[in-house]
């Protein structure tokens, strides 16, 4: 008996995820399998679990009162840092992310420069933060500026791809209609280009300010300035009150730029 | 639009009124100031003898990278199928979290504004922490190893979805809710057949794309212990060893553009 006949009976059976039995058990069998192989390589140290437990206690009641006050110096310098690395950093980002997701639309540039800039693009979003510092830290010693390059780096990744991604759908007419006037191309991309983009430049930059600050609290754990490094410092020495007073801080701070991204959001739309 | 036309007897079109223009300028100039001091701050936190021999240190850098040592590469399957491992159950776990997270958020299906705000509190608590912290506290709690790092994805993983899947959740049509709930059904079989339904292919792409993201997170975990390729990466830097470090930086290379085709594919399929 097939489907429709079933449910003629008043045997409805709605339809499955996926159409073809072969595919479906196929892919089930292969997901259970997998999750064997993956389960059987998490050993767990049951002893060093109990034991650790109970730290796990302390910080969910650190949370409960946090210390803002006994490291309140190492504090407000790291977010003063963090805030200051943050800004710098998406503004110089966004400036270098500008011509190269330009170059990274497949509808404006020629190949040579389209392929470049795709993997500057590549380069810049695989590898995460943590490891450019680590490079820049190398080459431009401790201290914030190492952690500015490396937010800088990686805006341009995240800015470039998402531009280049918007010019590639933006609304042909309008390059069409400039074109047609005799407009160079410097001006084809300021008066027909630019203003179907802009918005959402403006948008993709204060998200990115927000993901910059985030970031910005953990390159200081391998010397690139910030917060990172006082709060990385007080796990270690198991003072969690001063963790939490860190956590909370920072969860504020993404709080206060989230309201007002999305207030400058609906104002430039 | 303005046309002013005042002073002039051929009237010219502007963009903005006098008043929006300067304060359009005053904006600018406030920007540039508050760029200009920070800077400044970061400037003076800056040890700049350092900064000056950067091109050379970066060449070095370079050359001691060259040649890759290709050998080593047979060290890094192990922790690299690790590092899968710790993204995929990560993104598992974390979805599973956020499943009820979302529908607990969004306005048409959250039983209580309460509740509703306290589900938007998990999510934001959990978007702010990034994944490294994570991974530092539940080193210290867990112990080092895969399972710490699974756990720091699927905390990290829970406010990326639950934010996307309860704005999915809530701009689903209310018209085949309606219907469900008109036949008499219960809360329950509204929300299995009349809002699942709708959400389902963008959970799939939601999944999928974090999972994408956990992949390069993943890779960076055992810097702190929880595991992964990040541990020999630390390890390898950490005895200089530069040109074992360029073999694990093409190994992630490639299994990022994997993963990203992988999960460009799927999402292809599914929405």
């Amino acid at each position: 008996m097939n489907r429709q006949q079933l449910a003629e009976m008043g045997h409805w059976r709605r339809l499955p995820l996926i159409q073809s039995a072969k595919w479906r058990w196929g892919l089930t069998l292969g997901l259970a399998a997998y999750l064997v192989l993956a389960l059987s390589t998490v050993d767990v140290n049951w002893d060093r679990v109990i034991e650790g437990a109970g730290r796990g206690l302390n910080f969910l009641a650190a949370f409960a009162q946090p210390n803002f006050a006994s490291r309140s110096s190492d504090i407000y310098a790291g977010i003063l840092e963090s805030l200051s690395m943050t800004l710098t950093a998406t503004v110089i980002g966004v400036a270098l992310a500008v011509p190269i997701g330009l170059g990274a639309a497949r509808n404006i540039s020629p190949w040579p420069v389209y392929y470049l800039c795709r993997s500057i693009i590549t380069v810049s979003r695989t590898f995460q933060e943590i490891i450019i510092a680590i490079l820049f830290v190398v080459m431009f010693g401790f201290g914030p500026l190492a952690g500015m390059l490396t937010l800088a780096f990686a805006t341009i990744g995240f800015i470039a791809k998402l531009l280049a991604e918007d010019i590639e759908d933006l609304d042909w007419h309008q390059v069409e209609a400039i074109r047609a006037t005799g407009a160079s191309w410097w001006q084809i991309i300021n008066q027909a280009v630019q203003p179907q983009v802009m918005p959402r430049l403006i948008g993709l930059s204060m998200y990115r300010l927000d993901i910059n600050f985030r970031e910005s609290a953990i390159i200081g754990i391998v010397g690139a300035g910030g917060i990172g490094a006082t709060l990385n410092t007080s796990i270690s020495r198991y003072e969690y009150d001063t963790s939490a007073a860190i956590l909370l801080i920072i969860i504020a701070f993404v709080l206060l730029s989230e309201y007002g991204s999305s207030y400058v959001r609906r104002w430039t739309q | 639009m303005f046309v002013d036309n005042s002073k002039q007897s051929v009237p010219t079109w502007r963009l903005r009124t006098t008043r929006a223009q300067w304060l359009s300028y005053v904006a600018w100039l406030a920007g540039v100031c508050l760029f200009l001091l920070c800077w400044k701050q970061i400037s003076d936190n800056t040890m700049w003898v350092f900064v000056e021999d950067a091109g050379s240190q970066g060449v070095d850098l370079v050359g001691r990278m060259l040649p890759p040592e290709w050998s080593y590469a047979q060290h890094l399957w192990q922790p690299m199928w690790d590092t899968l491992n710790i993204a995929t159950l990560g993104t598992a776990l974390g979805v599973a979290m956020a499943f009820p997270v979302a529908f607990l958020a969004a306005r048409n299906t959250s039983p209580h504004p309460a509740i509703r705000s306290v589900a938007l509190v998990i999510i934001v608590a959990s978007r702010s922490i990034n994944s490294l912290i994570w991974a530092m506290l539940l080193v210290t709690i867990l112990g080092p190893g895969v399972l710490a790092g699974i756990i720091a994805i699927a905390l990290r993983s829970i406010g990326f979805v639950g934010k996307l899947l309860y704005e999915a959740i809530e701009e689903i049509n209310p018209a085949p809710v309606e219907a469900i709930s008109a036949t008499g059904a219960s809360q329950a079989q509204v929300m299995s057949y009349g809002v699942l339904p709708q959400v389902m292919p963008a959970f799939a792409g939601i999944s999928v794309y974090r999972w994408d993201i956990n992949i390069r997170e993943s890779t960076v975990l055992g810097m702190v212990g929880a595991g992964g390729i990040g541990l020999q990466l630390n390890a390898s830097i950490n005895t200089l060893a530069w040109s074992q470090v360029s073999v694990i930086f093409m190994m992630i290379l490639a299994t990022v553009l994997v993963s990203e085709w992988v999960s460009a594919r799927i999402r292809h399929a599914t929405i």
